[in-house]
């Protein structure tokens, strides 16, 4: 981790409010993610990981507070100059129209490109790369519909990394990968963040976070619950606060790798919900 | 590779049925004839019948089939809705409504220009309508919003014309019914330019959006990180095809089929990046809709059968036959 630069990105007081809702999506949430970081960010459902997301890249307008990204407040960015600073994995998108996955890997190229030039050779090289780390290189001439839902994963996050980016974002990209592609995936960002891109994790799996990441964020219900180094923030008591579930914290014996385990739903102030449970 | 060839073979069966179009029709010409009038020699009635009529007539079915096809290839990619078309949006109920009042009210058989003018200026009425509907919404443009505005305001101007056609006489309805259809019959060189003054920059423009297009189909946020424009794309597609739509709308009425049916052809051969696809379903709509005039002159020879007719009478078979392969053998 460098210091000398700028964040490669950053939050300050940010709030969020959808239209049509009374209450905010992100309140008041300060971040910063130090530039090469591996910084995952964790939070139940709907406690607005996504949502920090798209406000930090200016896809969604923020009610309060600024975003910067490499220094930058996002709205000084052009997005074909963003696009080339920071690569994201959204959670998902759909394909109206059939498409090839060396086309869909080629579109990571779009911010290097004129209007109707076509590819170089430098970006025919850096797709077949960003192809070949992902393992996706004998896919591409596959029809992306044709692919399992593992395949269409790495496939995106090829995608990301065509862009050649300082900054690589991803939005719970293992979520549909077995174990194999899961680590495989993980390692690769682990790699990367060893290399000085800076990765931005979002995912439900508080066990990566711990094993991988250097920073972690925890968000509840839109505002920050804790954020530090993962055993700073991953603790028994934290957690249990903020999924409403007992979990407990502890070093895998063989590993020393910090683990967290759910445990059964016998948690105190859940109140009536222990009496249904299966007995 | 293959995109350099398919342009190849379609721009020679352009050539090919625009050479179709100059030499068949009601008045039987020898190709001599034909090219004797092209050289401004022969006989005075067919340089007439040669330049002044089926020339333009052609050069008109280029421009207003390759525009309608482009159109349509951009209203998918925009709407994320293969189903999407160039009318699909009201375009067609507002210059309808327009050329339908402009029958009623007589001013056509006074004013030559009335009914282009009148179908134009009701086009762009329902373009500006279906944009506010949306804005009004939100900010943004919501493409969803987009498409129920348009379904919306074509809904009003289907009820317009309707109720001006219950209190019109039999002779106005007649004519309107058959401007409805289609018909290339009133190209004349004026026309055309005033087709090709919109044709020409609207299709280099929309072109040039192809990348932007490309990641539209995949969805708006990812468009976004991959360094596009999404607002301004969106916007500038809608209102750069309507116009385009409009334009030929204006000259030759509603002609359906084409800016649906040839995009996927096109698809289906060449894939959907759309670098390949809008050059090449301007090409391929040139050709269909160059054909079909030329069918639609000559099967009933003298009588003609509007062009709307013969394009969904090819139209709708091979509608159903690539739906049936886009059902079948899931996605190509």
């Amino acid at each position: 981790m460098t210091s000398d630069q700028a964040p490669a990105l950053e939050a300050t007081e940010l709030t969020v409010q959808y239209p049509s809702t009374d209450k905010a999506a992100l309140n008041r949430v300060s971040m910063i993610v130090p530039s090469g970081a591996f910084y995952a960010v964790l939070g139940p459902n709907g406690s607005g990981k996504s949502t920090l997301l798209r406000a930090l890249l200016g896809m969604v307008p923020s009610v309060g507070g600024e975003t910067r990204v490499s220094g930058r407040a996002v709205s000084d960015w052009k997005r074909r100059d963003l696009a080339r600073e920071v690569g994201v994995v959204a959670q998902a998108e759909s394909l109206a129209f059939p498409l090839t996955v060396r086309d869909l890997v080629g579109m990571g190229r779009y911010p290097y490109l004129k209007p109707l030039q076509s590819e170089t050779s430098t970006d025919r090289a850096a797709v077949k790369r960003a192809m070949e780390r992902c393992d996706v290189w004998e896919l591409g001439h596959r029809f992306v519909s044709t692919l399992s839902g593992g395949e269409l994963q790495r496939a995106r996050v090829a995608r990301a990394l065509a862009q050649e980016p300082r900054v690589l974002v991803l939005d719970e990209p293992t979520a549909s990968l077995d174990i194999r592609h899961e680590m495989e995936i993980l390692e690769l960002l682990r790699s990367s963040a060893d290399g000085g891109m800076t990765i931005f994790l979002i995912t439900h799996h508080l066990d990566h976070a711990a094993r991988f990441a250097d920073r972690v964020l925890l968000l509840d219900r839109g505002s920050v619950a804790a954020e530090g180094a993962p055993r700073e923030v991953l603790r028994e008591s934290t957690l249990q606060e903020v999924y409403q579930w007992p979990v407990s914290v502890d070093d895998d014996p063989d590993t020393g790798i910090l683990r967290v385990t759910p445990q059964s739903g016998s948690y105190r102030s859940l109140g009536s919900a222990s009496s249904n449970r299966v007995r | 590779m293959r995109r350099a060839t398919w342009a190849g073979v379609l721009f020679l069966a352009l050539v090919g049925s625009f050479v179709l179009s100059i030499w068949l029709g009601s008045v039987e010409l020898s190709p001599s004839e034909v090219i004797a009038a092209l050289s401004g020699r022969g006989d005075p009635t067919n340089r007439l019948i040669v330049v002044q009529i089926r020339a333009p007539r052609a050069v008109l079915a280029i421009l207003v089939g390759g525009g309608l096809a482009l159109a349509g290839a951009v209203f998918q990619a925009l709407l994320r809705n293969p189903l999407a078309e160039p009318y699909i949006l009201g375009i067609s109920g507002g210059a309808a409504t327009g050329a339908v009042l402009a029958l009623a009210l007589g001013l056509v058989a006074s004013h030559s220009w009335a009914l282009p003018a009148a179908s134009f200026a009701g086009a762009i009425l329902a373009v500006v309508l279906v944009l506010r509907v949306a804005l009004a919404a939100d900010d943004r443009v919501d493409v969803r919003v987009l498409l129920l505005a348009g379904v919306v305001v074509g809904a009003f101007f289907a009820a317009c014309i309707a109720f001006i056609l219950s209190i019109s006489d039999a002779r106005t309805v007649r004519s309107a019914v058959l401007w409805m259809m289609g018909s290339l019959a009133g190209a004349d060189w004026t026309t055309v330019a005033t087709v090709a003054l919109y044709t020409i920059p609207a299709a280099v423009l929309l072109t040039g959006l192809a990348r932007p297009l490309n990641l539209m189909a995949i969805g708006e946020d990812t468009a976004g990180y991959l360094g596009t424009n999404v607002e301004s794309v969106k916007r500038t597609a809608y209102v750069v095809a309507s116009l385009l739509t409009a334009a030929g709308v204006a000259a030759t009425g509603v002609i359906g089929f084409v800016g649906l049916i040839v995009p996927h052809g096109v698809r289906l051969v060449v894939g959907s990046d759309y670098r390949s696809l809008l050059p090449l379903s301007f090409l391929a709509g040139a050709v269909f809709l160059t054909l079909a005039d030329v069918v639609a002159r000559t099967v009933l020879s003298p009588t003609e059968i509007p062009i709307g007719v013969i394009t969904a009478f090819v139209g709708v078979p091979l509608f159903l036959v690539l739906l049936r392969r886009s059902m079948g053998g899931g996605q190509r």
